[in-house]
């Protein structure tokens, strides 16, 4: 015990309105370890990262930094001792380039003028001392998100920091990116870099951490080694009961076809063809599963289907008939359902109710509205039920959509897409960021979909939940399908390839 | 692989910037040509150019320092309004134009640090907090003006020696008065601090997405209250430009709508300062225009009409360009710290 620790808080207590999100919580930090936690969605763990972080103001409890008792008022005293945080929603302004997000707030000057001269001379050294790739002059927004996680942790890396929160880094990486990062993960430990990892990912828990910590309800339920525990272990504790990790169904039944997909050819930002003649169809009560590395083209193809974005050529055919373009209300009224990508931007209304953002799909038509009018008295019964129904953890269905968990604004996204009658379901990246419990959950009712005979398009980067949902496989890269297969045909190592760009004797040819 | 690149490169570069560069030849041109038919008219129109844009110029650099810190002010014209009477008072009781003048300044900072007070601590609608002020302005100014009161003097022009000599160049440029040269070197200086230095940097930042700025240990609320102070300091020296150097004397609403304006030719300039700058002459060319068409009697318009053409084309160029401008992201959004 005589060991210092690189930080420890004791007994941090922190109240929302309504909710108690940190309970008396002990957690100690080694040096130079990864300590893993653990928990369900809503269970305590970005807001204890955001009390050390100094975002947050602990209500009750003690932190020590080295042994010191320390008081962390802002985040500029987290810094100062040498804390660095990779947010789970990612801290970068947008139109900045990496250079000017690493410098920003600690800015080096040729008198009074900033010197990005060193700002890109401090990204290059950074990169290459830690082997993370990144180019000083290019725009935030022009980057895919693993590679602006890699200027996150860049971030805080020149702010010299000993301790290092990441934030579920994992959700929004592609597995190769997960290696690289562990990758790095161990190089800075080995700097004596200690960190604190949190994740959902029982298989990447069990892979790096040296210590775990699981919480539930704000409260600590256990702290133990990979060594002493396994994947259904940990489950278990952090949900609190036995979790089924494989998934169970049925052979598909398929139907007739609900989406036909015809030499559809899409653009991205930059006008370049990002989905280069893409055919492919989905029929009722089958879910076709497109497997890729991210960013060949998924995000696009899935925007056009949904009527988000401009289609070069091609078409996009709904139970036999042509979809007008861009008109995502057309596809709503006729059976469709989408959970997007990107929940914060696409799914949700941050700002609004938990509520009203139940109905943004159908807050126009009766019982929501009557004429011009809305109802709030079915507004406020649905949100209920739903709530209810998908286990959203929150103090109120008023309360606003931005401050939920990440993952219980993913349930309110899939209860909303969910509670209608609906013939086909866009789903890309539906458990991205989820825990056990609620991916759980939700593959189960994506599979009931399926069986009540809707066609379901799953979009994921995750390979096992690919292969445990799927009953076909699309294989994406550079814009094309390589391959569709039978789900129970292929394995592991084949996708793999196949997602890397090679072709195996095996794959049937694109249909 | 480089010669494609360089090549699109420059097709970017004149997609971006070509019709700028054709606007930029065609109006040299222009000047030149009825520079050597009417030396004089040409001279006074631009010179009357650059003495309209001033106040237009600097009320643009107000609006900018707020926007760019996510902080809307539509209370420019009541910061030059006030500005405009205080500067003229302070003259008319001391006799001293300089104490005039920043009085203006001081006064305009002053309802800058209103307007951040209600907008960033309190978090009031922003566009009710600028509404405040100009509503005080029209108030106070109306309530305590008298009749009768003349000021000392003004400011007068300051010829830049040998400079003064360069044809057309010399006469319109370097022999102005000086909050003429200053809103000149306050363009160059606000394009430096935004783009060239921390500040300016962390005052982007809080723009474009405070949460972030927020976890590297900037300050939001402080960059919004110094970035709208100085602001207002800068309205407040439009104000002390009508009435001590363009007028020499003050009038009820002598502002007449040229803080709105400022805030179109700082959406017209892409909320830069150059950009500002560029709207800015272009505003004041249409209004020397209009001047000297008025007074110059060639044409047979009513001069209704005439009077029109500034804010016409303002409201012409707003509509064709507004479109391609993008705001700060987090704009007009008050910042809440949670915990
Ligand atoms: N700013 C806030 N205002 C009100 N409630 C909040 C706020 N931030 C978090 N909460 C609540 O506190 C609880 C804990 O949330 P927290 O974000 O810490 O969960 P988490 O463990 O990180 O979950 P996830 O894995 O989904 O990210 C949740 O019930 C959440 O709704
Ligand atoms: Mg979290």
């Amino acid at each position: 015990m005589s060991e210092v620790l690189a930080l420890e808080v004791r007994n941090i207590v922190k109240r929302f309105p309504g909710v108690l999100a940190n309970d008396h919580v002990n957690f100690a930090l080694r040096k130079g370890e990864v300590h893993a936690l653990l928990g369900e969605n809503g269970a305590g763990k970005t807001t204890l990262m955001n009390i050390i972080y100094g975002l947050y103001h602990p209500d009750e409890g003690e932190i020590f930094v080295n042994g010191e008792k320390v008081t962390i008022d802002s985040p500029h005293d987290a810094i100062r001792l040498g804390i660095g945080m990779v947010h789970q929603h990612f801290m970068l302004v947008p139109v900045f380039t990496v250079a000017e997000n690493l410098i920003l707030g600690a800015e080096p000057t040729k008198g009074w003028t900033l010197n990005l001269d060193a700002a890109r001379e401090a990204v290059r050294r950074l990169s290459e001392q830690y082997g993370l790739e990144v180019d000083p002059d290019e725009v935030i927004e022009d980057m895919p998100v693993g590679v602006q996680q890699r200027v996150e942790i860049l971030k805080a890396l020149y702010r010299d920091a000993k301790v290092l929160v990441l934030d579920e880094p994992t959700a929004v990486l592609t597995p190769q990116e997960v290696e690289e990062l562990f990758v790095i993960m161990r190089q800075l430990t080995e700097r004596g870099v200690s960190i604190i990892f949190i994740t959902h990912k029982l298989k990447e828990v069990m892979a790096i951490a040296d210590h775990i910590t699981v919480m539930r309800r704000g409260k600590v339920v256990g702290t133990t080694t990979p060594a002493e525990t396994n994947e259904q272990g940990l489950a278990a504790m952090m949900v609190g009961r036995e979790v089924v990790l494989q998934v169970e169904k049925s052979p598909a039944k398929p139907k007739d076809v609900v989406l036909e997909v015809k030499d559809l050819v899409v653009e991205d930002e930059r006008h370049l063809v990002a989905v280069d003649g893409v055919s492919f169809e989905v029929r009722e009560g089958e879910i076709l599963g497109v497997a890729g590395v991210q960013g060949n083209g998924q995000t696009e193809l899935v925007e056009a289907i949904t009527g988000l974005r401009h289609i070069r050529g091609g078409k996009v055919l709904l139970r036999g008939k042509p979809t007008p373009e861009r008109n995502p209300r057309y596809l709503i009224e006729h059976g469709m359902a989408h959970i997007p990508e990107d929940r914060q931007k696409h799914g949700l209304v941050l700002s609004y109710t938990i509520a009203d953002n139940l109905v943004l799909c159908t807050y126009y038509k009766p019982p929501f509205a009557h004429g011009l009018q809305r109802n709030q008295a079915a507004i406020v019964e649905n949100a209920q039920k739903l709530v209810g129904q998908f286990d959203v953890r929150t103090p109120s269905i008023f309360t606003t959509a931005g401050s939920l968990s990440g993952g219980n604004q993913q349930k309110v996204i899939v209860a909303r897409e969910f509670s209608r009658p609906i013939k086909l379901l866009v789903a890309n990246q539906p458990t991205r960021g989820l825990d056990v419990g609620s991916i759980e959950y939700i593959h189960k009712r994506i599979i009931s979909m399926r069986d009540q005979g809707a066609a379901v398009l799953l979009v994921s980067a995750e390979l096992d939940e690919i292969t445990s949902l799927a009953d076909r496989i699309a294989v994406m890269y550079h814009g094309k399908i390589v391959a569709v297969v039978d789900a129970d045909k292929v394995t592991r190592t084949e996708l793999g390839l196949l997602m890397a760009g090679s072709k195996i004797a095996e794959a049937a040819p694109a249909v | 692989m480089t010669t494609p690149a360089s090549f699109a490169n420059w097709k970017l570069f004149v997609k971006r910037w070509g019709w700028w560069l054709a606007g930029a030849v065609a109006l040299a041109v222009l000047i030149g040509y009825y520079y050597a038919k009417s030396p004089q008219i040409t001279e006074a129109v631009l010179a009357s150019t650059l003495r309209q844009s001033v106040p237009l110029v600097l009320g643009a650099l107000c609006g900018l320092l707020g926007e760019r810190a996510a902080v809307i002010n539509i209370g420019i014209e009541g910061q030059m309004l006030l500005a405009a009477f205080i500067a003229f008072l302070v003259n008319v009781y001391t006799g001293n134009l300089l104490l005039g003048v920043l009085a203006g300044v001081a006064i305009g900072a002053l309802l800058g640090l209103l307007l951040a007070f209600m907008s960033v601590s309190l978090k009031i609608d922003q566009i009710i907090g600028g509404t405040v002020i100009n509503i005080l302005a029209i108030g106070l100014t109306g309530y305590f003006y008298k009749v009768g009161l003349s000021a000392h003097g003004k400011l007068n022009p300051i010829p830049l020696g040998p400079l003064t000599k360069i044809p057309l160049i010399g006469t319109v440029l370097f022999n102005n008065p000086p909050i003429t040269y200053a809103s000149i070197l306050l363009v160059f200086l606000v394009h430096y601090v935004l783009f060239y230095t921390p500040w300016g940097l962390r005052t982007r930042a809080v723009g474009e997405h405070p949460r972030a700025a927020d976890t590297l240990g900037i300050n939001v609320y402080l960059v919004r209250y110094v970035n709208v102070v100085v602001g207002g300091a800068l309205a407040g020296l439009a104000g002390a430009y009508l009435s001590l150097e363009a007028v020499g004397s003050f009038e009820r609403l002598m502002t007449n709508g040229r803080g709105f304006v400022a805030l179109a030719v700082m959406i017209f300039g892409k909320w830069t300062p150059f950009g500002a700058w560029g709207a800015a002459l272009l505003f004041g060319f249409a209004s020397a225009l209009q001047t000297q068409l008025q007074f110059g009697g060639q044409v047979q318009i009513p001069h209704q009409f005439i009077g029109m053409l500034p804010y016409l084309l303002t409201i012409i160029v707003l509509a064709g360009f507004v479109g391609k401008a993008r705001p700060p992201a987090a704009d007009g959004i008050p910042y809440e710290k949670e915990g």
